[in-house]
């Protein structure tokens, strides 16, 4: 079956999004992210959107459901990459991905998350920015 | 109005709605379509085309080239055969679903278009007819 791979990279979980997917790869996705983040007690989660050329409610949904679950599980999630016309077409569809942290690309992404997960770093121990 | 070009695609599988937007981005493409458009239509379509499959229970799209005067368009027709929209009013309500989605696909995919009408009658089916001028 098709799936998105998801990199891990230290505390980090990174996923780049390169294909149109249909509604249950978008549903795997999500499934396999929260068991990953479990698995490897991971603190953020970087989803690069870049490649899409719509986001619609399905995949709006998706995005929204992932950050909450991964909140819930005591990771950050910031969404990078948007196209103008993407963000454009979501507040127009009615969706604004409140909750959401997006950053304009992977670097500022990455900066994101480790700012907002240093604390969590330092607690358990490894630190592992500050070496 | 006149229909230069008209094609018809089935909406039965989840794999059907990925092939209706890449029709879609193929014929906005073509048209002439600014990218803020050929985004808005394919995103409608997209939110069509799984309404069809998901509470429709299945149906067909047909999508057309449409001519009014000096002005080109797509119009784009999602029919199903399911069991049809008791309450119009308030399926267009942002926010309102019978389903698992967030109830933004019809009341949104409205606001992506120029023209949209609906016509649904329990029992016997639904039929969204989009369509945006370039």
């Amino acid at each position: 079956m098709e799936r998105i791979p998801i990199l891990r990279m230290g505390d980090y979980l990174i996923v780049t999004i390169q294909v149109d997917m249909h509604d249950r790869v978008v549903t795997t996705l999500q499934d396999d992210l929260t068991s990953m983040i479990a698995a490897n007690g991971s603190h953020g989660v970087l989803i690069d959107i870049s490649c899409l050329d719509i986001v619609d409610s399905f995949v709006g949904r998706m995005i929204g459901n992932i950050a909450a679950m991964s909140h819930v599980l005591d990771a950050e999630t910031v969404v990078v990459g948007m196209r103008p016309a993407v963000a454009i077409t979501l507040v127009e569809l009615g969706l604004s991905l409140t909750g959401v942290r997006t950053a304009l690309n992977v670097e500022k992404g990455m900066a994101l998350l480790r700012a907002a997960t240093r604390g969590r770093l330092l607690e358990d121990g490894d630190g592992r920015d500050q070496e | 109005m006149d229909v230069t070009k008209n094609d018809s695609m089935e909406i039965r599988l989840s794999d059907h709605v990925v092939l209706v937007r890449q029709a879609v981005r193929k014929w906005a493409t073509d048209l002439g379509f600014s990218l803020v458009d050929q985004t808005k239509m394919i995103t409608a379509a997209s939110e069509l085309a799984r309404n069809t499959l998901d509470y429709g229970g299945g149906g067909t799209v047909r999508l057309e080239l449409v001519k009014q005067g000096p002005r080109n368009g797509l119009r784009l027709t999602f029919e199903d055969q399911g069991p049809g929209i008791p309450d119009l009013e308030k399926a267009l309500t942002d926010g309102y679903t019978t389903g698992r989605g967030m109830g933004m696909g019809l009341s949104g995919s409205k606001r992506l278009v120029n023209e949209f009408e609906i016509v649904s009658r329990v029992g016997e089916g639904t039929r969204v007819t989009i369509t945006r001028w370039k």
